[in-house]
């Protein structure tokens, strides 16, 4: 049977990127950093590690902040430097870079997958609408919890700026989605 | 020009526009705790986050072109927001007008969204990398913001008798503050020659365009008003910026360093 990739072309070049590069256990080990605000997802699974490179001296690790007013990321910069120091590495030094910006597309499948275990919807839940209108307030949004297409919008920003706020009206609960950016 | 010149000009450039969103995020974050409702208050507490962020991002680039010539104190994003007085803030006084009721807090909203919209968007294009990253940036929020303050506009607007007047009223109020926007000095000039500067009365067709879309659609006007005010950009400012400093620098003032 073919099957045929749902992974964005952003997705495919980040995982090329990170399988060809040569500090592979770096990686790895950096994979138990989360994001202190949705502790399931990896800083890799959220997109927001860009870069590791390690030379004689120093780890150098670049990261990229989700918003530009994300509180977590002074706490992120901190965890990654606390990780590689109990690890035994001397010199850690963490880069913010803000070009090119972060996107959802650099989410990987995992994390969305995380996410929804989470009870938070996710961009690739947003179904096309038919009025040719392509955003949240216009579209429809599968409920994270019951999966039902019948859910209302209540605030475009939720708990944190990279989320929207929403009811379903069939389960009743509350769900955020991380808005496509 | 000098490259020193340039250099200069820069970082006033990236000072005003940190002005700018910080002085407008402070605002936003009076709303904290007093929306409309509980899913509004976390709203604007979050628009008023972004605004904070993008001013950091002005802020440290500022520090960064600074601390290069500078071989004692090196300077942070702390001491261009806690540490000048209101004749050194260089923000559009639009900016710094109290919030208002939600009405007012709602249209001044929408026509500072947009035109950031605009401005960044034409900043992206900027000779200058870092101001373009930022923009960057800031633009795909902007996109939000400016969605957010459309909706809240088009509710109140076409709601009530009694909310409908309140918009109107915050329109004819604040509508003078709008020239102000699309003016340049002198330093605004020098830095649109170079293509590093936005030339905002470029898109100002534009933007004009889309406020009335929005606000026909709300049935609102645009105010037939013949005064305007100016004069952020040269450091004078109304009497409500000194409040607002004295509030924000307070304790930084008080316990240098302070941190927690």
């Amino acid at each position: 049977m073919k099957v045929i990739s749902t992974k964005s072309y952003e997705q495919y070049h980040r995982e090329q990127f990170r399988r060809n590069s040569s500090v592979q256990p770096l990686w790895q080990l950096l994979d138990q950093v989360k994001d202190p605000e949705i502790p399931v997802l990896s800083l890799w699974d959220i997109g927001i590690l860009k870069d590791i490179k390690q030379n004689s001296e120093e780890v150098i690790v670049t990261v990229t902040p989700t918003y530009s007013g994300c509180p977590a990321m002074d706490i992120i910069k901190e965890d990654i430097e606390q990780l590689l120091y109990t690890n035994g590495y001397k010199k850690v030094t963490v880069v913010s870079e803000l070009s090119p910006p972060w996107t959802t597309e650099w989410m990987t499948e995992k994390g969305k997958k995380q996410l929804r275990g989470y009870g938070i919807a996710t961009p690739t839940d947003i179904l096309p609408c038919k009025r040719g209108q392509h955003d949240e307030l216009h579209s429809t949004i599968i409920c994270p919890h019951c999966s039902s297409e019948n859910t209302t919008m209540i605030s475009e920003f939720g708990s944190t700026a990279c989320k929207a706020l929403f009811k379903c009206n069939d389960c009743c609960e509350p769900f955020d989605l991380f808005k496509k950016l | 020009m000098t490259d020193l010149q340039l250099e200069l000009d820069v970082i006033n450039y990236s000072k005003r526009l940190g002005d700018d969103a910080l002085i407008l995020g402070q605002r936003l974050s009076e709303w904290v705790s007093q929306g409309p409702f509980l899913e509004e208050d976390i709203a604007i507490g979050n628009v008023a986050l972004d605004y904070v962020g993008r001013a950091r991002m002005f802020y440290s680039y500022c520090a960064q072109i600074e601390n290069i010539h500078t071989n004692s104190v090196q300077k942070t994003e702390d001491d261009y927001a806690y540490l000048r007085d209101e004749r050194e803030y260089q923000n559009y006084l639009i900016n710094e007008l109290p919030i208002g009721d939600f009405a007012f807090t709602t249209v001044r909203q929408l026509l500072v969204d947009y035109f950031n919209k605009y401005f960044l968007s034409n900043l992206k294009d900027s000779n200058d990398s870092t101001l373009c990253a930022i923009a960057q940036k800031a633009e795909k929020e902007t996109q939000y913001h400016c969605k957010r303050s459309k909706n809240w506009t088009l509710r109140l607007g076409d709601g009530t008798s009694e909310s409908n007047t309140r918009m109107q009223n915050a329109l004819n109020e604040v509508w003078g503050y709008i020239p102000e926007l699309f003016e340049h000095d002198e330093l605004e000039n020098r830095l649109i020659e170079r293509g590093i500067a936005v030339d905002c009365s470029e898109f100002k067709a534009q933007w004009l365009n889309d406020i009335n879309v929005i606000l026909q659609a709300s049935q609102l006007e645009i105010p037939t008003i013949e005064w305007q005010v100016t004069g952020g950009r040269a450091g004078y400012h109304t009497e409500y910026l000194g409040h607002i400093l004295a509030q924000m620098q307070y304790l930084h003032r008080c316990h240098p360093g302070a941190s927690w």
